[in-house]
């Protein structure tokens, strides 16, 4: 299941484990991407914590992470390759897993028909 | 010169520094081809007091795109100021000798000299292109900057001298080694020009006023144009194969990487041409006569050296270091300030521009920045960062 924040970050859950990252609708507004800056291990964060930085051509933007929890990896592909996050950003291009600490929060998040409605708005 | 300088567009931060007397309440201004911007799918941003488009493709790829072959740039929101007297050109030039402190009498006629507009105490209040065209001058300013400057210029200046904001004239400008091709075909003649020379023209009867210059490092040109006819104009360039539309944002990466100062952002009154390495710019006729705005300081300081100067760093590793971090010491003590700072396309790393104290001034030089709590090493380099290719000589 997929759940999305109006911050257009994105997190897969697979049992007590969500991954993140930023949505399509994100990347493209960002443009290029050029340096990500994901979380380490074993960092804990709250929800809405800045848990990781995008850095387009343009500018840098703060992307918060939907979920509580303890960061299990960041995705070390991006160091050398940060536009998988342009060319395949709610795939490849995901920034880090971390272990739920509170799957009740989950409820406070969009489904993707949520989501997809929100962005229509924008 | 030209104001660009790409800030993140949902934070607003942009050109803010120089635009003090630019009411902010105001909505942007609309270029002449706004329209046309939108319908070839430019992402307008504002800017400068305009809607301005900040990228079509992607910065990377139109970036890329002028340093192999071709761009067309709006810069429309660049103000065009006239400048007559009932006396002559050289009235003209020898008043402005009082603001610029470059040899603008000396100038032969289609002949442009890049400058910058001083303060009493010799702060730069912009930089721009002055050209020598017939019984008058031709300035080019930044727009960000366009009416402090011509109220700077109704103080400073004799009465008997005229000046004329074309409002109503567009600017494009086309940039990359091909721009050459592309412009000579549908304007015969603009190959014959070399950097820093201009001329009129004509095009399917709209008179254009093109001058082989730019500010992306590459050769190209500059088309002033009546804003009525600037829609044909800028369809029939992108009709050549050589063209593609350029944003903004490409054009402060190329900006950045041919070492181009941006006004507002790596100068402003705060700072002097010394300090900011435009030397150049202090002809020696007007260093000997010490005739203009700020010359006792600015000529000590060129004497005795800048305490801080601008330099060029290229950043270690990959995170784009911008505007606003600071340079600091083996204690962390601040001693600089970067003032331009991205991703630089054609070099594949991060680049910026800063000011430093003058003993950290020497390419190869070792330095720390801060951005946001975290520290960056990187390297004073000397400029540009890519080579400059204009035309000097015709073919």
């Amino acid at each position: 299941m997929r759940y999305f924040t109006e911050e257009h970050e994105w997190v897969e859950i697979d049992g007590a484990i969500g991954t993140v990252g930023i949505t399509e609708y994100a990347q493209g507004q960002l443009g290029d991407i050029v340096f990500v800056d994901v979380p380490a291990d074993g960092r804990t964060l709250a929800k809405g914590d800045e848990a990781a930085v995008v850095e387009s051509v343009k500018a840098a933007s703060d992307v918060y992470s939907p979920v509580s929890g303890t960061v299990l990896e960041g995705n070390s592909a991006l160091a050398d390759s940060p536009d998988l996050v342009n060319s395949d950003a709610e795939g490849e291009g995901w920034f880090f897993r971390i272990t739920l600490s509170d799957e009740d929060e989950l409820g406070e998040l969009m489904d993707e028909a949520g989501y997809e409605a929100f962005v229509a708005k924008l | 010169m030209s104001d660009l300088a790409i800030t993140d567009p949902q934070t607003g931060q942009s050109e803010i520094l120089n635009v003090e007397d630019a009411p902010e309440e105001l909505p942007p201004q609309l270029l002449p081809l706004d329209a046309w911007h939108r319908a070839r799918g430019g992402r307008m941003v504002p800017f400068a007091g305009y809607e301005m488009p900040v990228q079509y493709e992607g910065i990377m790829a139109e970036h890329l795109w002028v340093r192999k072959s071709a761009g067309l740039f709006d810069v429309s929101h660049m103000g065009q100021v006239v400048l007559t007297s009932d006396d002559g050109a050289d009235a003209v030039a020898l008043a402005l000798e009082a603001v610029l402190p470059g040899d603008v009498t000396g100038l032969g006629d289609g002949r442009m000299r890049y400058s910058l507009l001083l303060a009493e105490d010799g702060g730069v209040l912009d930089d721009l292109m002055v050209t020598r065209r017939g019984d008058e001058l031709y300035m080019v300013v930044n727009g960000a900057t366009k009416y402090d400057d011509i109220g700077y210029l109704l103080d400073t200046l004799p009465d008997d001298v005229t000046m004329n904001l074309g409002e109503e004239q567009a600017l494009l400008a086309v940039q990359g080694p091909k721009a050459v091709d592309a412009l000579a075909r549908l304007v015969p003649g603009v190959e014959a020009l070399v950097f820093m020379t201009a001329g009129a023209f004509d095009w399917n009867g709209a008179d254009l006023w093109i001058s082989r210059s730019g500010y992306t490092g590459e050769d190209g040109f500059e088309v002033s144009i009546s804003a009525e006819h600037a829609a044909a104009f800028a369809d029939a360039l992108l009709e050549q194969p050589e063209v593609k539309p350029i944003g903004l944002g490409a054009r402060d990466s190329l900006r950045l990487e041919a070492g181009l100062p941006l006004y507002g952002h790596d100068l402003d009154p705060e700072t002097t041409p010394v300090m900011a390495d435009l030397g150049f710019a202090l002809s020696k006729r007007r260093r000997e006569a010490a005739d203009f705005a700020g010359a006792e300081r600015i000529l000590a300081e060129r004497e005795a050296g800048p305490a801080s100067k601008r330099v060029g760093l290229i950043v270690a590793g990959r995170q784009p270091v911008r505007e606003g971090a600071t340079v600091v010491d083996a204690d962390g003590a601040e001693i600089g300030r970067v003032t331009s700072g991205g991703f630089a396309p054609s070099l594949g790393s991060p680049i910026a521009m800063a000011y430093v104290p003058a003993a950290l001034a020497a390419p190869g030089t070792a330095v720390r920045l801060v951005q946001r709590g975290k520290t960056h090493d990187a390297t004073v380099a000397a400029m540009p960062f890519v080579p400059h290719r204009y035309v000097r000589k015709a073919a």
